[in-house]
């Protein structure tokens, strides 16, 4: 609009690194924002998941109870009490539930007004995710866990690598679920509606991410399979596994390297998806 | 700057032909439109609901995929290089939102500074003239979700323009806005194409957008350009004509006539007619009229583009232009 720049795009003056790393951390704080603006959502959902973290516990530690030799999937009842109190902080961290953003953005075609913006995205939108998990991590992980520790005995970490492992477990799990979630959404391109997808993926990342229960309490062959050919044990199962030492040292890495490897994959899908979409892209009406 | 050969988009639509079959349909929602527009121009680019204005927009600016034709945008192709051209164009589309709705306009602002790279002190100097113009400073830290349509597509055109872009696409700017509103908005985009260097393509059913910003109007019917050119050849293609309304004393003469001039309606008992002027001037229709009969009061009207572009617009279903290249 001014004349000294108008025949040439305006690009900042610092290296194109750097400046992708300031613009992602934009968008990264623009998540955090837009999430921090809700604040009561933020004290209901997070009495909410206080509440329902004392009906899994005692769910959980009855089974404890009668189980052989007191260890059900092989987790003490310390341990169990972790996996759940933990779980009920990082539901919302990780985010398995609610995002239907990018599906309503497609149905109403606002979309467009993404695929107008020099950023790719699928980027754009792992940018705003991050901020979301780190407002949650803040604001939301606390209290449940401290109202765990309030009223059961929780395991405490014993090795000095399980809290950094953990912190990136919950990472790359952030990543992962953001992948899923992406891919789900995007069905609305071709579907139009996302609603059948997002339901069939709010029931199977609770029940086999390791929400509802912990999947050590399933024959070891199931869980092998979906931990290996599935990504959603690497949701919940994983990280929760890490900080409650549910394995030796060299498993629980080998856990978290598997995340890797899922985190990498769906990234890897998300943008593929959103390419073959954009070619079949209809946005109709105005 | 924007080079359009033979542009084409269809879209397959399926219909009910039975319990469970779905038979397909192509549309035509762009039938080959082929344009030209250089740089600083002002091209209003207008059609009744359906015609593929939107369609076009969205494929000049890389988010629909063209089915066939070339299409150029300061000379890159739009959807392969989005992303690039993404940095040199603006897009305003009067219908959907490019804000964060939950973020105030300051932060979308601040959002798209980076996302566009653009260095501080150009995006505070761009801000703060159209803050001037547009009169933000009153709802700049109010969340997008509060504001009203006029307040948000102020932010809109703001948020489009903060990077500097070559190119400015409107779709729709003034939609739902009330007088006022589309004054200000009309008054800024007068102000930025008067300085030559953006490209405006503007789409629109407010005629009068087109009346005060564009030399060049384009109209386009079932995906095909039936006008290229600017507003007065439209007129005289259609044979537009300015009306000579005067109120009388008395009644016309009944064999009065005017040289150069037709009645075309007499109302008021009598005592008002409209003349169109064909071949003479205002003047001296006023001149002979008035020794005619004494005259109250003229008024003389401009043709209405209204008018003109109505009846473009229904003499469609294959009729052809009157004249003229299509």
């Amino acid at each position: 609009m001014d004349q000294r720049d108008a025949s040439v795009p305006t690009i900042s003056r610092i290296g194109p690194f750097r400046a992708s790393v300031t613009t992602f951390g934009a968008l990264t704080g623009s998540g955090f924002r837009r999430y921090a603006t809700y604040r009561q959502a933020t004290i209901a959902g997070t009495f909410t998941n206080i509440v329902f973290g004392f009906l899994r516990c005692y769910v959980l530690l009855a089974v404890a109870e009668e189980a052989a030799g007191q260890r059900p999937g092989g987790y003490d009842a310390g341990q169990l009490a972790l996996y759940v109190w933990v779980g009920q902080g990082l539901l919302s961290v990780i985010g398995i539930w609610g995002w239907t953003e990018l599906a309503d953005r497609i149905r109403s075609g606002d979309i467009a007004a993404d695929l107008l913006r020099p950023i790719a995205p699928v980027t754009g939108y792992l940018a705003a995710d991050l901020g979301r998990a780190l407002y949650c991590m803040l604001t939301r992980f606390g209290p449940p866990l401290l109202a765990g520790a309030l009223f059961f005995p929780l395991h405490t970490p014993a090795r000095w690598q399980t809290v950094p492992l953990f912190a990136v477990s919950v990472i790359l799990a952030v990543v992962i679920c953001f992948g899923c979630r992406y891919v789900v959404n995007a069905t609305a391109y071709w579907l139009q509606d996302a609603r059948g997808p997002i339901t069939l993926w709010t029931l199977g990342s609770g029940v086999l991410g390791g929400l509802y229960f912990p999947l050590r309490l399933l024959p070891e062959e199931i869980v092998l399979v979906l931990w290996v050919a599935t990504p959603l044990p690497s949701l919940l199962q994983t990280p929760l596994d890490v900080i409650a030492e549910r394995d030796g040292p060299a498993l629980q890495a080998a856990l978290v390297g598997l995340q890797v490897l899922w985190a990498a994959v769906l990234l890897g899908l998300a943008g593929l998806v959103q390419r073959r979409a954009e070619k079949r892209l209809v946005v109709q009406g105005g | 700057m924007i080079r359009m050969q033979d542009l084409k988009k269809d879209f397959t639509v399926r219909i009910k032909a039975g319990r469970l079959r779905r038979k397909k349909r192509t549309v035509a929602a762009v039938d080959g439109v082929s344009l030209t527009i250089d740089r600083g121009e002002m091209v209003g680019y207008i059609g009744p609901n359906g015609a593929g204005k939107s369609t076009t927009l969205k494929m000049l600016t890389g988010v629909l995929t063209p089915s066939s034709g070339e299409v150029s945008v300061c000379g890159l192709a739009p959807v392969p290089q989005r992303t690039k051209l993404a940095l040199r164009i603006g897009v305003v589309f009067g219908q959907r939102s490019q804000l964060w709705w939950d973020l105030p306009l300051r932060e979308s602002f601040e959002l798209l500074r980076h996302i566009y790279r653009v260095p501080p002190a150009d995006h505070a100097a761009r801000l703060k003239r159209c803050r001037a113009l547009l009169d933000l400073d009153d709802f700049l830290d109010t969340p997008v979700r509060q504001l009203s349509l006029g307040q948000r597509m102020r932010g809109e055109l703001t948020a489009a323009l903060l990077h500097g872009p070559e190119v400015l696409f409107l779709d729709e700017p003034t939609i739902g806005l009330d007088v006022v509103s589309k004054q200000a908005v009309r008054s800024f985009l007068a102000e930025l194409g008067a300085t030559g260097d953006v490209t405006l393509v503007l789409t629109t059913h407010d005629l009068a957008d087109i009346e005060r910003l564009c030399e060049r109007l384009v109209v386009i019917d079932h995906g095909r350009v039936v006008h290229d050119g600017s507003i007065d050849a439209l007129h005289a293609r259609y044979g537009s004509r300015r009306s000579l309304v005067a109120d009388l004393e008395q009644p016309l003469p009944p064999d009065f006539a005017l040289p150069g001039a037709v009645l075309t309606a007499v109302t008021a008992n009598g005592h008002r007619v409209t003349f169109a002027l064909e071949s003479t001037t205002a003047a001296a229709a006023v001149a002979a009229l008035v020794a005619a009969v004494p005259v109250r009061d003229l008024s003389l009207l401009e043709p209405d583009i209204e008018d003109v572009v109505a009846r473009l617009y229904t003499a469609r279903d294959g009729d052809p232009p009157p004249t003229g290249t299509v």
